[in-house]
């Protein structure tokens, strides 16, 4: 019997092996480079790393918690600003009123 | 510990060494930030190499003080991971130390 | 999961963490800016001449599998910043593939920003475990007997395949060696070859 509030294990990012994947395919032509959003929130984080503001693992735990559904929709970047804008809240760098 | 790529004299297993990944699954109890992949929990691999000391991710991803760990290059067989896959073929891992034990 | 466009409250959002840290002077958009430049810079021509110097010269070759960071400096590449680079070297009888199974972990100082299906959850859940299918998708059949080594980018490092250098390039210059790898061979997903098709991504 599973205790149940245990988390799910594997968790949802540790993807490795994962069935649900089994069968589809790697979409091999979609590699353009980042939309101008994409880049706006990448060159964003790396401000915010080289000033000491956010780490590598903070960004990862963040995207890692996000909930399943949005884990699997949100476009990768979108998940990037998910977690930098979390990050932020948390460390009270910004507060959650000026992202509303 | 000084910490960095090739900051290795703290190692405690070397090259060629049996080691088991420990079988354990803290993230079903607690909320966590583990750089471990599930698949390797429990495998038996060998040692490639310790590949430096870094301050540990587990720590970090909360912002509290991180203690250095040595991380390794571990290599497993393929097959016994998935129970299935081509004889020969290998999975190479970074794994830090804290999540080694001798095998 | 597909490479998107992303929604309004995105756009939206991004606007309004910009702003509040702006109006903290936390960040400017000056920073930004060359930030994005650098980030634009980064292509797989970097890594590409790093393999083409290692078939040609044989320290050089030693120095890019001892230390992968130390080559990238030398190439002019700044790492101050980005994680180690470590090479991994194929032999006639081993092929690496370097996949992120729990994130997206990728070389990015010297092949540039990861393309969309290194990111997607079909290439991380599948590449550790059928990788051999995989690599067909690319259009890539590994000769009779070499082993595939599957290196999961976890932790620190980022990982680069050195390939092999192709049969009929015997005499060839650096910079012919150099138009000849593509980002994918970088990868492990393809394998450098005389004559193929124009490179999906060079």
């Amino acid at each position: 019997m599973e205790t149940p509030n245990l988390a799910p294990f594997p968790a949802q990012h540790d993807l490795g092996g994962n069935p649900r994947f089994r069968c589809t395919p790697v979409e091999i032509e979609d590699d353009a480079p980042p939309d101008d959003f994409g880049k706006r929130v990448d060159a964003l984080r790396a401000v915010l790393r080289d000033k000491g503001l956010i780490t590598t693992d903070e960004q990862r735990f963040n995207i890692e918690s996000l909930p399943e559904a949005e884990y699997f929709d949100l476009t990768y970047y979108e998940k990037w600003l998910r977690a930098v804008a979390a990050v932020m809240i948390a460390k009270g760098v910004v507060t959650w009123e000026e992202l509303q | 510990m000084s910490t960095g790529a090739g900051q290795v004299s703290a190692a405690r297993f070397a090259a060629g060494q049996s080691v088991r990944v420990k079988d354990a699954k803290p993230e079903r109890v607690a909320r966590m930030h583990l750089r471990t992949p599930h698949y390797a929990r429990g495998r038996i691999g060998r040692i490639v190499r310790a590949l430096g000391t870094f301050p540990n991710p587990e720590d970090i991803a909360f912002n509290r003080p991180a203690e250095p760990r040595v991380l390794y290059h571990v290599l497993f067989d393929q097959p016994p991971v998935w129970g299935d896959g081509e004889a020969g073929d290998t999975l190479l891992i970074e794994l830090f130390e804290h999540w080694l034990e001798e095998a | 999961m597909a490479n998107q466009p992303p929604r309004a409250e995105s756009l939206a959002l991004l606007a309004k963490l910009e702003a509040a840290l702006k109006r903290r002077g936390i960040v400017s958009d000056e920073e930004i800016e060359l930030k994005r430049a650098s980030a634009d810079r980064a292509n797989p021509m970097t890594g590409a001449r790093m393999v083409a110097r290692a078939w040609i010269d044989p320290e050089w070759r030693a120095l890019l599998l001892r230390d992968g960071t130390a080559a990238a400096e030398a190439m002019g590449i700044s790492m101050r910043g980005n994680p180690p680079l470590g090479v991994l070297e194929d032999t006639a009888g081993v092929h690496h593939l370097v996949v992120c199974t729990l994130c997206s972990c990728y070389p990015r100082a010297i092949i540039g920003y990861p393309p969309h299906w290194y990111k997607s959850a079909a290439y991380r859940s599948r590449a550790v475990r059928e990788p051999r299918a995989v690599l067909a998708e690319f259009g890539t059949v590994l000769p009779a007997g070499m082993q595939v080594r599957v290196v999961d980018s976890t932790a620190d490092f980022r990982w680069m395949v050195l390939p092999q250098r192709p049969a009929g390039t015997e005499g060839w210059t650096e910079d012919q060696l150099t138009a000849l790898v593509t980002r994918d061979d970088m990868v492990g997903v393809t394998l450098p070859r005389v004559g193929r098709r124009e490179s999906r991504a060079a």
